[in-house]
Formats: C-alpha cells, sequence, structure tokens
C-alpha cells in the first residue's frame, strides 16, 4: 500500500521535474512543475476524433496499457513493507504485464492504418524484445544472489554489505535507468520532442490518438517512471528505517528526473539503426552483474 | 478397458460413411467422433487421478500378450487429444462443406480423421513394442492422407510425400531402439526398456535415450527434425493443421515422457541434451516465424517454437530428477505438460482462425491481408485471443504454464552447481527472447491480417464464418480463458501425472501452488483493474463530442492504403538484424535512370537448417547416383541384359570365391 501511495505521489512530479531541468539547463523559463500533470488534466477533459480506420482494438488499448501498468505498480514493495500482491515469481508477471500493455499498444497503432504509425510500433516491439533479457538477468541475478525469488523477499534481505555489492547495485542501477529511459522511449534511444515523424518511436504510435485516451497514455509514462525510480530506491533501502527510506526515495525519484532532464539536454539521440545494439548491449552488462554475484558466492573455485 | 469399444465404433463408422449422404457425412462423423471421445474420457478421467489401469490382451502368434496400461501420463494425453478433436471435428465438418463437390474424397476424408483418432488413443495406450508401432503407422499415413486433402496441387503432394518420408525415418529410428531393446531382453513389452535401462551401465541408456529422442523428436518437430512441419501445415485443410499442430505432434512429446519414464539413466545429462535441444528449437523456430509470408507457415514455425518451450520444461524436470529436487520436477514437467494442453488450444483456434480468414479471402499470403476485423469482427477476435495466449502474456493460459517453467528455472539457481547455472540462465534468456520474438511476430500477424485498411483487391467481399463454424473455436476461447484464470484446478490434475513420470512419492510443491494460485489472484485483480478503468473512461468520455476523420497523415486525406505498413516493412528491422542467421533470398529491382519503370522487392524465407542438412546432402546423394544413370536406359534388352548380369554375377561370385579359397588352402598345404 505503501509503495503505491509514494509511486503515484512520485508520478505527479515526475514529468514535472524533468520539464524543469530541461528549462533550466537550456537556460529558458520554462513551465511550472505542476505543467504535465495540468497538460493530462485537460486531455482528460476533450472530446476525441477516432480514425475511420480503426476498430474496437483501438478504443480498449490504451486502457489496457493504463490498467497493465498499475498492475505492475501493484507488484512493487517499498523496502521491509510488503507491496498489495507478492508472491513467489512475481517479477515474472510484472514482465509480462507490462508486455500485454505493449501488445495492446503496438496493434492499436497498427489499426490506424497509417504508414508513420507502424513504424513506429516495429521500432517499439523490436526494442521491448531487445530490453527484456537485460531485466530478467539481473532478477536472476539478484534470486542467486538472496536465495529468494520475489521482488519483496529480494529487495528486503538485499543488504549491501561489502562495496562489491554496492558497485553491483550501482551497475544495477545503472541498467534500470537505461531500461526505464528505454520503455518510456526517452533519449538516447528516442526524442520525445522531436518534429519529423519519420525519427520518432513512441510519439508516432500515439499519433491518433486524442481526448481521454490520449491523456492516459501521457499520464502512463509518467506513472511508468516512477515506478522504474521505486525498483531502482527498493536496491538501497533494505535495513532502513521507514522515514529514511521515504526521504531517500524521494532523493532518488528527483536524481532519476533530474538526470531524465539533463540527459536529453546534453545528449543527441542515437542513429536509429544502431539503437537495437545499445539495446541489447545492456544485457551484457547485466551479464556482468551475473559474473558479479558469481564471484561473490564463489562459483568459480 | 472399453478399447475394444471405440475399435468397433469407428469400424462400423468406416462401412457407414461411404455410403451416407453427402450433407451426412460430416455430421456423422462428428457423432462419431463424439461418441470416441465419451468413451475414452469416461475411462481416461478417473485414471488421471486415480490408479492405472491394466489389461492383457492376447494378440496373434507374432505378437504374444499385447499390454495395455493407461495410467495418469496418458489419461492427460488422451483428454487433451480429445478436446483438440472434438473442436476440430466440428470445425472440420464447416470448413469441409465448400468441398462438398467431391463426395469420394470427403468420404476418404472423414475416414482418415476417424482411423486417426483411434490410432492415437491406441499409441496412449499400447505398451507393447510392435503394436505400438503399428499404431504409430497408422496414425502416421492416417494424418498423410489428411493433410494431401487437395491433392490436385503440387505443392500439397510434395508437402505430403515430405511429411511421409520423415515419418517414416521416425518410425525406423523407433524401430531401431525398440529391435535393441527386444534383443537383449526378450521381450517386446515396455518394462522391458526399464529393464534393460536398470541392466546396462547409464552410458547404453543414454545412447538408446538419444535414439528414441530423435525418433520422437522427429514427430514432435524438434530443430533440427523440424523440417517437415512447415510444409504439411499449410498444405492440409485448417482444421487438419489445427489438430495436427495441437495434438499430432504431441504424441512425440508423449513418448519423450513415456521414454523418461522407461528409462533409467543419467538423468542429469539427459536433461542437458533435452533442454539444449529445446532452447535451440524454441529461438529458430520464433526467428523463423516472423520472417514468414504465409498465415499457416508462420503458425506451423510457431508449433516449433512451442514444442522448444514444452521441452524446456520436460529438461528441467528431467534435471530435477537428476538431482532429486522437487520443485524441478513439478515445475519443470508441470509447465511442459500443461503447456501441452495449452498449445493444443491456441494454436488449433489460431489455425482454425486462419482457416476461416483464407476461406473468407482465398489469400493466405499476410502482405495482401488487411482490415479483416471489420468484416469479421469473431474470427478477430478469436485470433486475438489466442494470439495474446501463444505470446503467453497474463491472464491467459500460456502465461501460466511459460511462468511454471520460468519458476522452475528461477528456483533451480539458489543450490545450482556452475554448469547447471549455465543451462538454466541460458533457457531463462532463451524464453525470455522468445517470448519477445513471439509478441513481435503476432503484432505483425494480427496488425496486419486483421487491421488497418484491405492491402488487396479481393473478388468478393469477405464475410463473418457461420454460427456453427464459431462455436466449437468460442468453445476453445472459453478454456484458453478458464486454465488462465482458474489454473489451480488443472495444477491438481496435473500433480498424478508428474508423480508418474519422476517416480515421486512426495506431495507437490507448495510452492508453487502457493504462485500459481497467486497468479490466478493476479489475473482477476488485472482484469478487474482494466474493467473498472473501461467504465471509468466510458462515464468520463459519454458526454464528450466524438468525431471521426481519416488517419493522420500529414495533411493528405487521400486513399492511403498502399502507404500502410505492410508485414514485410514491420519487421524489416528486425530482418536486418537476424540476417547473419537465417537465410533469405533477395530479389531486387532498383530505381535505375530518369524515369524509373516498376521497382521489386522479394523476400523469399529459407531455412539454414534445412538447406544444410537435408538439401546439401540430398543433392550429393542425387549427384553420386546419377552416375548410375547409364543403368536407366528404357531399352528393354539392356533391362533382361542388366538382370541377367545380376543373376550371373551371384551365382558365379561365391563360387569364385570358393575356388579361390581351395586354391588358397592347397597352397597352404603344400
Amino acid at each position: 500500500m505503501l509503495s503505491l501511495g509514494l509511486i503515484i505521489m512520485a508520478s505527479l512530479f515526475f514529468g514535472g521535474i524533468i520539464l524543469r531541468t530541461k528549462s533550466l539547463a537550456s537556460g529558458r523559463k520554462g513551465p511550472g512543475v505542476f505543467q504535465p500533470l495540468k497538460d493530462v488534466i485537460r486531455l482528460l477533459k476533450k472530446g476525441a476524433v477516432y480514425s475511420r480506420t480503426t476498430s474496437f482494438i483501438f478504443q480498449v488499448a490504451p486502457t489496457v496499457y493504463f490498467g497493465s501498468i498499475v498492475m505492475a505498480v501493484l507488484l512493487i514493495p517499498f523496502g521491509e513493507s510488503n507491496s498489495l500482491l507478492s508472491f513467489k515469481g512475481d517479477f515474472i508477471l510484472f514482465a509480462y504485464v507490462l508486455a500485454i500493455g505493449k501488445f495492446f499498444m503496438i496493434i492499436s497503432s497498427l489499426d490506424t492504418g497509417s504508414a508513420f504509425e507502424g513504424m513506429g510500433a516495429s521500432r517499439e516491439a523490436l526494442y521491448s524484445l531487445l530490453v527484456e533479457p537485460a531485466f530478467f538477468l539481473i532478477l536472476g541475478s539478484f534470486a542467486l544472489l538472496t536465495g529468494h525469488t520475489s521482488f519483496h523477499e529480494i529487495f528486503a534481505s538485499l543488504h549491501l554489505s561489502s562495496a562489491f555489492s554496492y558497485a553491483l547495485a550501482t551497475l544495477a542501477t545503472f541498467v534500470f535507468v537505461l531500461i526505464a529511459m528505454i520503455e518510456n522511449s526517452r533519449l538516447p534511444i528516442d526524442d520525445p520532442k522531436t518534429h519529423l515523424e519519420l525519427t520518432m518511436i513512441h510519439e508516432v504510435m500515439i499519433l491518433d490518438n486524442s481526448g481521454y485516451d490520449l491523456g492516459l497514455i501521457l499520464y502512463a509514462t509518467n506513472l511508468k517512471f516512477a515506478m522504474y525510480g521505486a525498483l531502482v530506491t527498493n536496491f538501497f533501502i533494505a535495513g532502513m528505517s521507514l522515514p529514511v527510506a521515504i526521504l531517500l526515495f524521494i532523493v532518488i525519484q528527483v536524481a532519476f528526473a533530474a538526470t531524465a532532464g539533463l540527459i536529453e539536454s546534453f545528449l543527441a539521440r542515437f542513429r536509429m539503426n544502431h539503437n537495437a545494439q545499445f539495446i541489447f548491449s545492456l544485457s551484457s552488462i547485466s551479464l556482468v552483474i551475473f559474473f558479479g554475484v558469481l564471484l561473490i558466492l564463489g562459483k568459480f573455485s | 478397458m472399453l478399447f475394444k469399444e471405440i475399435l468397433r465404433i469407428s469400424f462400423v463408422a468406416l462401412l457407414l460413411i461411404p455410403f451416407l449422404k453427402i450433407t451426412w457425412k460430416g455430421p456423422v462423423t462428428v457423432l462419431i467422433i463424439l461418441l470416441n471421445i465419451l468413451v475414452s474420457t469416461s475411462v481416461a478421467w478417473p485414471c488421471l487421478t486415480g490408479d492405472a489401469l491394466e489389461t492383457i490382451v492376447q494378440g496373434s502368434y507374432i505378437f504374444g500378450e499385447i499390454p495395455l496400461r493407461l495410467d495418469s501420463l496418458s489419461a492427460w494425453f488422451i483428454l487433451t487429444i480429445n478436446f483438440t478433436f472434438l473442436t476440430g471435428a466440428w470445425f472440420g465438418w464447416q470448413y469441409m462443406k465448400s468441398y462438398e463437390s467431391n463426395p469420394a474424397n470427403l468420404s476418404f476424408h472423414y475416414i482418415s480423421l476417424i482411423i486417426l483418432h483411434t490410432a492415437m488413443l491406441a499409441i496412449c495406450v499400447v505398451q507393447h513394442s510392435i503394436a505400438f508401432l503399428i499404431a504409430w503407422e497408422v496414425m502416421a499415413l492416417s494424418a498423410f492422407f489428411l493433410v494431401i486433402f487437395e491433392h490436385g496441387k503440387t505443392e500439397t503432394i510434395r508437402a505430403g510425400i515430405n511429411y511421409l518420408i520423415q515419418s517414416h525415418i521416425c518410425i525406423l529410428l523407433l524401430t531401431i531402439a525398440f529391435i535393441w531393446v527386444a534383443s537383449r531382453t526378450n521381450s517386446y513389452d515396455f518394462q522391458a526398456i526399464h529393464k534393460f535401462s536398470m541392466d546396462f551401465s547409464p552410458l547404453v541408456s543414454l545412447v538408446l535415450f538419444l535414439i528414441f529422442f530423435a525418433g520422437f523428436g522427429i514427430k514432435a518437430g524438434f530443430v533440427p527434425f523440424h523440417t517437415w512441419l512447415p510444409y504439411a501445415h499449410p498444405a492440409a485443410p485448417s482444421h487438419i493443421s489445427g489438430m495436427m499442430s495441437g495434438v499430432i505432434i504431441k504424441l512425440g512429446i508423449y513418448g519423450l515422457l513415456r521414454m523418461i519414464f522407461l528409462i533409467h539413466g543419467d538423468y542429469i545429462v539427459m536433461g542437458y541434451v533435452i533442454i539444449t535441444v529445446s532452447v535451440i528449437s524454441g529461438l529458430y523456430g520464433v526467428m523463423l516465424a516472423i520472417i514468414q509470408h504465409n498465415l499457416k507457415k508462420l503458425l506451423a514455425y510457431h508449433s516449433i517454437e512451442n514444442i522448444g518451450i514444452i521441452g524446456i520444461g520436460i529438461g528441467l524436470g528431467t534435471l530435477g530428477m537428476g538431482l532429486h529436487n522437487t520443485t524441478l520436477i513439478y515445475c519443470g514437467f508441470g509447465g511442459g505438460l500443461l503447456h501441452v494442453l495449452n498449445h493444443s488450444l491456441f494454436k488449433s483456434l489460431l489455425f482454425y482462425s486462419a482457416g476461416t480468414v483464407y476461406q473468407a479471402t482465398h489469400l493466405l499470403d499476410i502482405d495482401k491481408l488487411g482490415g479483416l476485423v471489420k468484416k469479421m469482427p469473431h474470427s478477430a477476435f478469436l485470433f486475438l485471443l489466442a494470439a495474446l495466449a501463444i505470446c503467453g502474456l497474463p491472464p491467459f493460459n500460456g502465461f501460466v504454464s511459460e511462468f511454471m517453467i520460468y519458476f522452475g528455472l528461477f528456483s533451480s539457481l539458489k543450490e545450482a552447481s556452475t554448469l547447471t547455472l549455465v543451462f538454466s540462465l541460458g533457457s531463462i534468456i532463451g524464453l525470455v527472447l522468445i517470448g519477445g520474438l513471439a509478441v513481435l511476430c503476432f503484432t505483425k500477424a494480427f496488425g496486419t491480417v486483421f487491421l488497418g485498411t484491405p492491402r488487396h483487391q479481393l473478388h468478393e467481399e469477405p464475410g463473418e464464418a457461420h454460427a456453427l463454424k464459431l462455436i466449437p473455436q468460442y468453445l476453445v476461447a472459453v478454456m484458453i480463458l478458464f486454465i488462465g484464470l482458474v489454473p489451480q484446478f488443472f495444477l491438481h490434475y496435473l500433480i498424478r501425472p508428474i508423480a508418474l513420470i519422476a517416480d515421486h512419492t512426495t506431495p507437490a510443491d507448495t510452492t508453487l501452488t502457493e504462485s500459481i494460485s497467486a497468479i490466478s489472484f493476479a489475473g482477476f485483480v488485472f482484469v478487474g483493474i482494466v474493467l473498472t478503468l473501461f467504465v471509468i473512461r466510458k462515464m468520463v468520455t459519454s458526454s464528450r463530442p466524438v468525431r471521426t476523420d481519416a488517419t493522420w497523415g500529414c495533411g493528405y486525406v487521400g486513399n492511403a492504403s498502399k502507404m500502410q505498413y505492410t508485414a514485410s516493412s514491420f519487421i524489416r528491422t528486425y530482418r536486418k538484424l537476424a540476417e547473419p542467421l537465417l537465410s533469405i533470398h533477395k530479389n531486387k529491382i532498383m530505381v535505375s535512370g530518369v524515369f524509373p519503370t516498376q521497382l521489386e522487392h522479394k523476400t523469399h524465407p529459407y531455412d539454414r537448417i534445412e538447406e544444410k542438412l537435408i538439401d546439401i546432402p540430398l543433392k550429393n546423394i542425387k549427384l553420386f547416383l546419377s552416375k548410375f544413370g547409364f543403368l536407366q536406359s528404357g531399352d528393354l534388352q539392356q533391362y533382361v541384359l542388366n538382370g541377367v548380369l545380376f543373376i550371373t554375377a551371384i551365382i558365379v561370385i561365391p563360387l569364385v570365391v570358393k575356388s579361390v579359397e581351395i586354391i588358397i588352402s592347397f597352397i597352404e598345404q603344400l
């Protein structure tokens, strides 16, 4: 319950902090922290325009997508305090439930019969497939390290004892931040600010969504960011007292949002045809984590 | 046992069907299959949770006593077969309505269907090597006749012959293994295999297991024995493809499990072998599925992928037997067995809806289809449901079995040795990639076939299938949702078969049961969340203005159907990445000159393993044999001469040898 509340709270600010960071970095006055939220609320109140080509898939997809993220959030614990739904192997459900949301978004963009959206869908399908192994490798490593197979048990027993395990957690954080950037279609994979349809991924998939549905999709991005932020926080808060943990949660979320903003301010998007290699290389970093775990456990001797 | 009743029913049916009126052949076949299903289910159902049945039938002089054993493993497969045959026969009756112009052909088809069902039931219970091989042969032949229903087409006959040859290689391998066992133990009873493996060293058992694995692997479609599948499935009528992919290839899995049950050997090595082959099968199957243009061929490659997933489960279970790890045994065999049922459901549903699409449009080329969701909403919905299930997404059934396998893999990490870790980790990465690639493949298939606007001018407007054709499909859909949402129910029935294979008397692993219940709960929560969100959306947006307009095309509002993404363009990036591993032949006509004429870009996906393992050796054999082409001159006199020469040779050569021997011995005596 605690994690759900914290994640929703963080999701309200997340987009705003990214925006603020970007405007500060580029020396603009920029909109306020609540601007993205206001945009979402405005969209939720609007009517919609649907393409003639679309079918029921297009109407259902944003809801399923949002629902899948809510479901995933329910599975995330907060340190010692358990998540709403926790069982052995819950992280498998976490990955697969996110995939069903993605599946629906992909087919909904194909539903419009647009060349642009098909392009976005194609890229999204490929990139999200390439990012999965990294996630499973990391969780596999932690399952091996702690001997547990659920989010809550893994994070609760992930006491960082040595410098070595801190290094592992940092590496894992690095991978998770990049996974979050890829899953949310941010730089360096995708530039949400681009004005050319040909260079977009996520944005081009939702070209035809409007009104309530678009609002839902935009908010879902913030929720997803906050969700990954919470996962990253969980690497560090095992054994801490609750107020400290919550403080750390806020710090990490803000730092995460600021990092996302800074990356978007100072980095250019990769070439589209190099993205696949880049994403797959995340798996190799996860493999390093796995070997690190093997070293800790002394499996090599 | 009521096995004789089934034989009698089938026999009566064979005599009856040719004399029926054309419109009655279908319903009568369905009825007879239903009767067989009822009889066999009534026997098999109690065995699933209870004790095994055993009867001994007195065979002829050659056979001796034929033991029929119906244990929980057989029962699980019989029930799976029965459900798919129920929907398949029903769907087939509707599907075959468009072929009523040829009654003889149709009678033959229906008769083969009944024989196939009977033979498959027999395979599950007969435990006598010779009788088993005969049942296996009957199954292979009747399936062959079902596949070549449209034998007027060269493609179909080619695919049929390919299947026939490969199934006989399968039978050859099985025969070798059975004869080996029989020659050592002097018994054709399956128990002899167990005795054989106990008597000899683990290495000998391993070799025996590998022969069986290769034999049953051809039937199941493990890579590299998979090459018949992508030809046979598209050539067959859709209900046959559905049943073939759903249950016939599962008999290979049944055989594999039966052998793991019987052969006592080094289970760890056996597990490693199965896991390695399975991960390769899974990945290779789905990698090739993505680049296919033919919808049914795409589904056929997915069968290979799913056999891989089942194999990972079985391999894990076998590994668990070697390591004496109950969790691994239950997760591995449980996941594998449940996936057998699951795959038989969603794959048959996918083939049925592909068949509906084919009958409505007369097309199977994915790139030519499009926008069918508006013309055929039911078929689209069913295809989508099955696609979600086959991708292993919650809350559908595919997720449950994949979850069980994942669960086993992750729990195996804890106490594993470094070597086991490598295999577990490889399987995890394999499964993850398989899942992701399946999503890519089915978003492509569903998105291009059913969504967007039509990409090809059809001769007639496609329409939704008849309600009678939809009912069996909805039946499968209900099962998919049932397993997806209430998996505990099925887990309960899995315990017996697992315990049987693993020879384990300890009760089921509770951690798995807990997690499965949690998944069921999570499935309901997820459905609840989505429904709630949907109701909220409905309430909020009901008063809002809604307008329909053209799709966004940067201001262009004309007909943009030619500009849509096609299946080929959807997977282009993937194809570029995977090209080094696959074999894709391309035809390109590029832009040239000031006024370019027609452009062209064609890709012909081909199977690299087939190329290397079958085509090249075949070419070499042909090249070698063509050296003897002079013997086949077409001249009768020469053939007579050949015959005379042959007879002379077999008479003279022994004489010559004999005389040489005499001379040698004479010289030695000097």
